[in-house]
């Protein structure tokens, strides 16, 4: 019986690394580049709903189209301003160490705005929990919403991949930046879409992080976007399916290592998986390996 | 052109490098000027002239105080630096110790071990005599090692890890160690019956978490209950309980056992409201500051337990009168590491007249002369009447147990 609790708190869990996990893969993807500043646009969403719905006694609904069109305009502005002006000249690894950089200012400048104090978010989401099994098994309403939001976002994301032009704009900037302008594509215009649908996936994750575990400190996205980094690579870098399954499994044997092996250990084991899966399968469990050819 | 810029680059950098060295070269004639000063130790204007950085001109104590007034554990800092200034305002204002007046200076450390050294560092340049600090034990840790290469007298409010006194006399401590926090919380539990299976939730990479889970499960195999799970949590893994309280659930615990700081608990107080479990909630000092976690569901707190040597509620005279000068000064009520820090202070300025110590004596001379006074004197404070220090630090008094109720710490008679 407990069993099945710890799968289900897995898959809660796993859900919302992989909503982040979707931010990470469509930018990586798309424009080639690791946006480690992705977990603070999460924290920045989560202060947004925090203010207007619990301070400010907005509805839940307000606070979180708040949030995303804050974070979209975040996104989009850390972009033009932080990224564009190095990927022509600078190496990838300037543009990496950048996003380090954009973290940062991120995690201060929200230290000095919304003060050090953990804040308690109140949960945005009204569904009452499922209880099965004369209560021993216990489905919060959190993890329903969850489970259903990253199902969802998947779907439309895919679908606006494949479907539309704009879509089909970033699916052909991913293969070949050179090309795609000489076919017409704004490369600019592109790669600033993909941040803007990155960062509104940010703030929506940001509400769901944090009313599945509602303590709110300037560092809240950090550590969750590092486990959605390791999650996208695992499900294969640049995949949006991969980033699903990769965030899943991550969140099932990071609960059932806690559970059943150590719960000191969980991280450990999480990793140590990570490493074997990657010397199986480099290209992590659905990414497509890419053949240079000359 | 390009080689231009090459040429110029290079003047550039070497001359970023000569700054460098000069810097270094500055500090270094420091450094080798203060221990000189000490092996000198009698000539007082010696001392005066590198020893204390001649900051100041007329002679004053330099206290100075570190914690973390940013970052997860902000209540207690923020305490500390306030709990401290305003017993030094009040010294200040009743004419100074033997008549000499007190500054004060406070450094973050965000918590930092790092950032911790620096801020000693950094207070030390300012020409700082004793340290009230620091506030937390892994930072604690790090800031003795310094303190006690310079001999500089070191008093943590709050610091309770037993490292902090190890292999050094010249640091003390204001609060409980580790240790005797988890042996009284067993032996409470044990005395009072609270609870026959008891459940442990504790921070395996905090030193002040599992210092106490240690002792307490020592302790707890004389006493009549019975520990029915214990799990760890990691400093990077902790948002998700859900598997810790589940095992509890699972154990039956009647009492689950939080040896850790208030910004988690808060956390698993909530995520045990989620999953329909019930149980006591038991902690030490660090469940301190609970009820101030920003629009923290309170009634999630109703009937926590928690050993702490402080009550804001107490009815003694001197507690009624810091609380309410606290409240006036700062408008909150004074947590039990504000009390700390308020005593420590009260504590050095009973030291400096015990050992008729003067603020033209060298750092060491000081430290040398408060060591031996530690050990003589009797001080009733906020946290304890006839509080008294052994020679390697510890003190000795006894706990109080509170209970939280209508949202408020109250002692339990």
């Amino acid at each position: 019986m407990s069993f099945i609790s710890y799968l289900i708190n897995g898959i809660s869990l796993g859900s919302v690394y992989a909503i982040i996990a979707l931010g990470y893969t469509m930018v990586y993807g798309i424009a080639k580049m690791l946006n480690f500043a992705h977990g603070d646009v999460i924290m920045v969403g989560g202060f947004t709903i925090f203010y207007a719905v619990s301070m400010q006694g907005l509805p839940p609904f307000v606070g979180v189209l708040l949030a995303v069109v804050l974070c979209t305009i975040l996104g989009i502005t850390i972009e033009y301003i932080a990224y564009r002006p190095l990927r022509q000249a600078a190496s990838s690894l300037a543009v990496l160490i950048t996003a380090i950089g954009v973290s940062y200012l991120l995690q201060n400048l929200a230290l000095l705005i919304f003060g050090a104090n953990t804040k308690a978010f109140t949960s945005v989401v009204t569904i009452p929990a499922i209880k099965l099994a004369k209560g021993q098994i216990t489905i919060s309403g959190e993890t329903i919403v969850t489970i259903i939001s990253c199902i969802v976002i998947m779907v439309g994301l895919s679908l606006f991949i494949n479907k539309t032009k704009a879509g089909q704009a970033m699916l052909a900037v991913s293969e070949d930046k050179g090309a795609a302008q000489l076919m017409g594509i704004n490369v600019n215009r592109t790669i600033s879409l993909t941040f803007a649908i990155g960062s509104a996936l940010a703030a929506i994750a940001g509400m769901l992080l944090c009313s599945a575990y509602p303590s709110l400190t300037p560092y809240t996205g950090s550590m969750p976007g590092i486990k959605a980094f390791v999650a996208a690579v695992f499900g294969g870098i640049g995949s949006i399916p991969g980033a699903l399954i990769g965030g899943v499994v991550l969140g099932i044997i990071e609960i059932l290592g806690k559970a059943y092996i150590s719960s000191q250990m969980a991280d450990a084991i999480v990793f140590l998986v990570l490493i074997i899966v990657l010397l199986v399968k480099p290209t992590g469990i659905l990414g497509k390996k890419i053949q240079e050819k000359v | 052109m390009k080689k231009i810029t090459k040429i110029m680059s290079l003047i550039l950098a070497c001359a970023m490098t000569m700054t460098l060295l000069a810097g270094c070269a500055d500090a270094g004639a420091k450094d080798a000027a203060e221990p000189s000063s000490d092996a000198a130790a009698g000539t007082n204007a010696d001392a005066e002239d590198n020893g204390n950085a001649g900051t100041h001109t007329e002679a004053v104590f330099m206290i100075g105080a570190i914690g973390p007034a940013t970052g997860g554990a902000a209540v207690y800092g923020i305490a500390v630096k306030n709990g401290t200034e305003l017993a030094i305002k009040e010294i200040n204002e009743a004419g100074g110790i033997n008549g000499v007046m007190i500054e004060y200076n406070f450094q973050d450390d965000e918590l930092d071990n790092e950032k911790s050294v620096n801020a000693y560092n950094t207070l030390k340049d300012w020409g700082m005599q004793m340290l009230v600090g620091t506030t937390t034990s892994g930072c604690c840790i790090a800031v003795k090692a310094e303190t006690s290469n310079d001999n500089m007298f070191q008093l943590t409010p709050s610091g309770s890890a037993v490292d902090i006194l190890k292999d050094n006399d010249n640091v003390f401590q204001v609060c409980f160690t580790d240790p005797n926090q988890g042996i009284g919380a067993a032996q409470y539990i044990g005395d009072n019956s609270v609870a026959q299976k008891v459940a442990i939730i504790y921070d395996s990479s905090d030193v002040y978490s599992s210092g106490i889970y240690e002792k307490f499960t020592q302790e707890a195999e004389n006493q009549p209950f019975e520990i029915v799970s214990a799990e760890a949590f990691t400093a990077d893994n902790k948002t998700d309980f859900s598997v810790q309280l589940q095992k509890a659930k699972d154990a039956g615990a009647e009492l689950v056992f939080l040896p850790i700081y208030y910004t988690e608990a808060s956390l698993i107080l909530t995520q045990a409201n989620a999953m329909g479990y019930e149980p006591k909630f038991f902690g030490c000092d660090g469940l301190d500051g609970i009820l101030n976690v920003e629009n923290f569901d309170t009634s999630l707190a109703e009937g926590v337990m928690l050993l702490t040597p402080f009550a804001a509620d107490a009815e003694d005279e001197a507690t009624k009168a810091f609380v309410s000068a606290y409240q006036a000064a700062y408008g909150d009520t004074p947590n039990q590491f504000a009390a700390d820090a308020y005593d420590a202070v009260y504590i050095i300025k009973a030291a400096i007249e015990k050992s008729g110590a003067m603020p033209t004596e060298s750092v060491s001379d000081i430290c040398d002369k408060l060591k031996v006074a530690m050990t003589e004197i009797t001080v009733d404070g906020l946290t304890g009447e006839a509080m008294t220090w052994d020679s390697d630090g510890a003190v000795n008094k006894s706990p109080k147990a509170m209970e939280i109720v209508n949202g408020n710490y109250s002692l339990i008679q």
